[in-house]
């Protein structure tokens, strides 16, 4: 027997198939204003090796078909405003719409990166506030705001640390990552350059520190950690950590993908980092958008400033300028300035609660410690330190019927939530990785939880029904070896 | 606080729960002398009205009221209110990467079709969605090349966007990759083809070129493709301004295109977010970074769609991965399938006749004046570099006074080009603004040529 659900009821979704499926020639859904200068043959202008006289099969529709192609594919997705979203490590708040207005506003989205500096300063001042914010929140000295997303910002801040290696005389070859580490994080060392090391955590789910002291050898260029790590615990020997890198000529590098629960109560900067990240799609509240855009500003202690990436935003005579004669710098990341629109969003966030932020922060360390307190009982909880912004459970109990922690996710969409994420951190096994932030209320708070014990009751009497849920979607689990196995990555014409 | 969903009242009842007597027990874990024993020093906290206020006001601090002929990798297009209508739905901006594919429907379909136009655009086989932009993109097709072909130079034409290069110069910095550089023709603006044969050698993984190029000029893809894959290198082709696809022949030829797709749908937004794309031949595909999208099945046979060949990517292959790249763009790419969606095929082929015959008007008006014309003869879209008779920069300065953005100097880019600027006009430009540019052009050429009389000693003036 399936368990009352308070929180969702099914309702009628609507078919939509592809746009190239309802295109019928001659159907447009945008119109220009005519011509006001002579036609131009594109037969002629080009010569025939470059001229195209159109894009075979591309689509034709009208706008009211578009309106209703993406609003129906909308309604297809779940989303933060829907309900809460508690995927661990990823921190989907609420993305305030005022954020969206402003870095809509004409001034700023129809600004270019290349117009003349004195009629840029509104868009620089706007980057050189976030900067500000951004080093207080952190306690660092410097800030970049260049990268695209938080793993261009990890590649940033491991190219910086090689520039400041191998300016001090050798670059080093090793980077220690700990077994709990995002993905990025390894794959960024290889990318820059580094052989990677897989460092073990302790048997509190924290970096092991005589572990850390035997492979910290000559060769080491750096450590990276997450902090809160990935098991949502504090890593107390931070500062220890950072002495013994620091005692061989290496460096600490923290992956601030978890800052959200930091803000306003303590500050890398104050606990030994050298280089940093921040993922403002995080904790500064700017839209996942479905995987992305992001923004991966990374912050530095003073003595990495010479080799952050240029163009670098310097004060010249009372104004801002970019400067790019950075002989030291690793160099440009991307074209331009940053994600600007983006960065603008994070600066609206961060004016919106000035040094309330550290509500936000608490609120987020309340729920997730309120979770992990309503489900402790009915799920496995493999590491006891205490929470921080988030909470790992393990499907341990679960397991036993045959129910693993992706079938509990999905069955968790059928009571209207989205999933937690699934099987990370690797150090855990059949992780269930909740991270509640701090943008629900108490109702929904207790409506998660009353759908997570409820899970818990069908596991143990009904685990096919946990098992091969979802139920209440368009569409099942879906085949994703066989989409794999013969990859159908385009729409083509039927035959 | 307005974004916090709970009273005073709610908190302490949590705490009670949790049987905590305050909130500062809740980071116990934090060693003391770690914690910040002040608040943080940070403007704010400002209620909507002033947040509003404050942008409004940097945004008057920018060039609005100019016209600006700018392009150079960032263009101005029109975009329909539709599809930013449409974007600012909930379901599409505050949800995450697709991977609980169940819920994530409409974000995978879309993506889905992003690819296909993608590939139609491009004239290859696979697209992914998406990379950071279009620089980033050009160095990650640079890194899959080197992956491809085992070896590890590239060879670069010196008409590749400057920042794009940039760009690649830090990425093949880490790797070790040796960069060489492939001159551009003086007189047609192309890379040089005959140039770039002697530079290939059996090291070389890949040869990098724009069309059109930064100088505005189209590339002969189709023969640079036979030359470089004569030394078992791959072709890279970035496209910038991939609106000229609408116009232009796609470059098929090429074995990986890397493409900028602001041009297709997204503001220029002072140089982002934009969304790179990287688009190939099947047969490339496991070597391509980035997300991708595919077709497949529930158990009842209904059409769904998943995120896949996961094991390329960083998550499932750490160290190994193809790229350490994890959120892209994925609202931006949404944006242009919106746009191009809006556009479709007719829209698509007259905005960029429109492209085509607007760049034309403005260079056959500025041509008649005196010492002014196109620095190159290959043909070109909507952008072209042009040679005046002083130097660009001085020029600029007058047309600013007239409210105008005249063309990006080429001078910091290419040193020899110091009376050269490139001039981007598109369909967004009406006749009026463009026989404004070109007569206050006029202006400016008549001051500076007064200027320089007076500037002269007197026995030269005679």
């Amino acid at each position: 027997m399936a368990q009352p659900m308070s929180k969702a009821t099914r309702h009628v979704s609507i078919n939509e198939g592809l746009l190239f499926e309802q295109s019928a020639p001659g159907k447009r859904g945008m119109e220009l204003p005519p011509l006001d200068v002579p036609p131009v043959d594109a037969g002629a202008a080009l010569g025939p090796e470059f001229a195209r006289r159109a894009v075979e099969h591309f689509p034709e529709v009208s706008e009211i078909e578009v309106i209703r192609h993406f609003t129906r594919l909308s309604t297809w997705n779940y989303a933060i405003d829907l309900g809460m979203y508690p995927l661990g490590s990823c921190t989907m708040k609420y993305n305030p719409r005022v954020n969206e207005f402003v870095a809509r506003l004409e001034g700023l989205a129809t600004e270019h990166p290349l117009q003349p500096i004195e009629l840029s300063q509104g868009c620089l001042r706007i980057l050189r506030a976030l900067e500000g914010v951004l080093e207080e929140v952190t306690g660092m000295d410097a800030v970049t705001l260049q990268p695209c997303a938080g793993a261009q910002g990890e590649y940033a801040g491991i190219a910086i640390i090689r520039a400041y290696l191998a300016d001090r005389g050798n670059p080093r070859k090793k980077v220690l990552v700990p077994d709990s580490a995002h993905g990025t994080n390894p794959a960024t060392a290889a990318t820059a350059g580094y052989e990677v090391v897989n460092i073990r955590s302790d048997a509190n789910g924290r970096i092991d520190l005589a572990h850390l002291a035997e492979y910290a050898t000559e060769d080491v260029a750096a450590l990276m950690v997450t902090n809160p790590n990935t098991v949502g615990i504090f890593e107390q020997d931070i500062a220890r950590a950072a002495e013994i890198l620091h005692g061989r000529g290496a460096l600490l590098y923290m992956d601030g993908a978890n800052m959200n629960a930091l803000a306003g109560i303590t500050r890398p900067g104050d606990f030994g980092v050298d280089v940093m990240h921040m993922n403002l799609h995080k904790t500064f509240s700017t839209p996942h958008g479905g995987g992305g855009p992001g923004a991966g500003p990374v912050a530095v202690k003073k003595h990495f400033e010479p080799f952050l990436p240029f163009p670098v935003l310097v004060e010249k005579d009372g104004a801002l300028a970019w400067d790019s004669h950075r002989p030291k710098s690793i160099g440009r990341l991307r074209a331009f300035c940053g994600n600007f629109g983006v960065l603008v969003r994070a600066l609206a966030y961060a004016l919106a609660y000035g040094p309330g932020m550290v509500e936000a922060t608490r609120d987020a360390v309340l729920n997730a410690n309120y979770i992990r307190k309503k489900l402790e009982d009915v799920y496995d909880l493999p590491y006891r330190q205490p929470s921080m912004h988030e909470v790992v459970f393990s499907d341990a109990r679960q397991k036993k019927n045959g129910v693993n922690t992706v079938d509990i996710a999905k069955r968790l969409i059928d009571y209207g939530f989205h999933p937690y994420t699934t099987a990370f951190p690797l150090i855990v096994p059949g992780a269930l990785m909740i991270e509640p932030t701090e943008s629900e209320s108490r109702r929904e708070l207790d409506l998660f939880v009353e759908a997570m014990r409820s899970i818990a009751v069908e596991a143990a009497e009904t685990p096919e029904l946990v098992k091969t849920a979802p139920h209440s979607t368009r569409v099942g689990r879906l085949d994703e070896v066989g989409a794999a196995r013969k990859p159908v990555l385009r729409w083509t014409p039927p035959q | 606080m307005r974004y916090l969903p709970k009273s005073d009242a709610e908190r302490e009842a949590l705490l009670a729960e949790l049987g905590l007597a305050s909130m500062d027990e809740l980071f116990a874990s934090i060693p003391e002398p770690f914690r910040l024993k002040r608040p943080l020093h940070v403007p704010g906290p400002l209620s909507e009205k002033e947040i509003i206020d404050y942008f409004r006001a940097r945004a008057a601090e920018n060039a609005a009221g100019y016209t600006s002929f700018l392009g150079a990798g960032v263009y101005n297009h029109l975009r329909s209110v539709a599809a930013d209508a449409l974007l600012q739905r909930g379901e599409f901006l505050t949800s995450y990467t697709p991977y609980q594919a169940e819920i994530s429907q409409g974000t995978l379909q879309a993506i889905f079709e992003f690819q296909t136009l993608m590939c139609q655009l491009t004239g290859q086989e696979v697209a992914n969605a998406s990379m950071y932009d279009g620089s980033t993109a050009t160095a990650e097709a640079a890194l899959m090349a080197v992956r491809i072909s085992g070896r590890k130079r590239l060879v670069v034409s010196r008409a590749l966007h400057p920042e794009y290069r940039q760009v690649l110069t830090t990425y093949a910095a880490h790797m070790d990759l040796p960069i060489a550089e492939a001159p551009f023709d003086a007189r047609s603006g192309q890379t040089d083809l005959d140039a770039l044969r002697g530079t290939l050698d059996q090291a070389t993984a890949a040869v990098i070129l724009q069309s059109p190029n930064f100088l505005g000029v189209l590339e002969a893809v189709p023969r640079a493709g036979e030359i470089t894959r004569g030394s078992g290198a791959l072709l890279v082709t970035a496209v910038a301004e991939a609106l000229s696809l609408g116009a232009v022949r796609a470059p098929a030829e090429a074995d990986i295109v890397a493409m900028e797709t602001q041009s297709l749908g997204l503001p220029p937004s002072f140089g982002g977010p934009f969304a790179g794309v990287i688009a190939t031949r099947e047969k490339y595909v496991r070597n391509m970074p980035g997300r991708l999208a595919g077709q497949t099945t529930d158990a009842q046979g209904r059409r769904g769609f998943v995120l896949t060949l996961a094991t390329r990517e960083q998550h499932i292959r750490r160290e190994k991965a193809t790229s350490n790249i994890c959120t892209n763009e994925a609202l931006c790419a949404l944006a242009v399938t919106m746009h191009l969606a809006l556009l479709g095929k007719e829209g698509l082929r007259e905005m960029a006749a429109q492209n085509l015959a607007k760049a034309r008007y403005a260079l056959g008006e500025l041509e008649k004046l005196s010492g002014v014309r196109r620095a190159f003869s290959g043909p070109f879209f909507n952008e072209m570099a042009v040679e005046f008779p002083v130097s660009v920069r001085m020029i600029n300065q007058h047309l600013l006074r007239e409210k105008i953005i005249g063309p990006l100097p080429l001078g910091p880019y290419y040193p020899e080009q110091t009376k050269r600027g490139l001039l981007c006009v598109t369909e967004t430009h009406s006749r009026g603004e463009i026989d404004r540019l070109v007569a206050a052009t006029a202006r400016a050429l008549a001051a500076l040529g007064r200027e320089s009389r007076e500037a002269m000693p007197a026995e030269a003036k005679r």
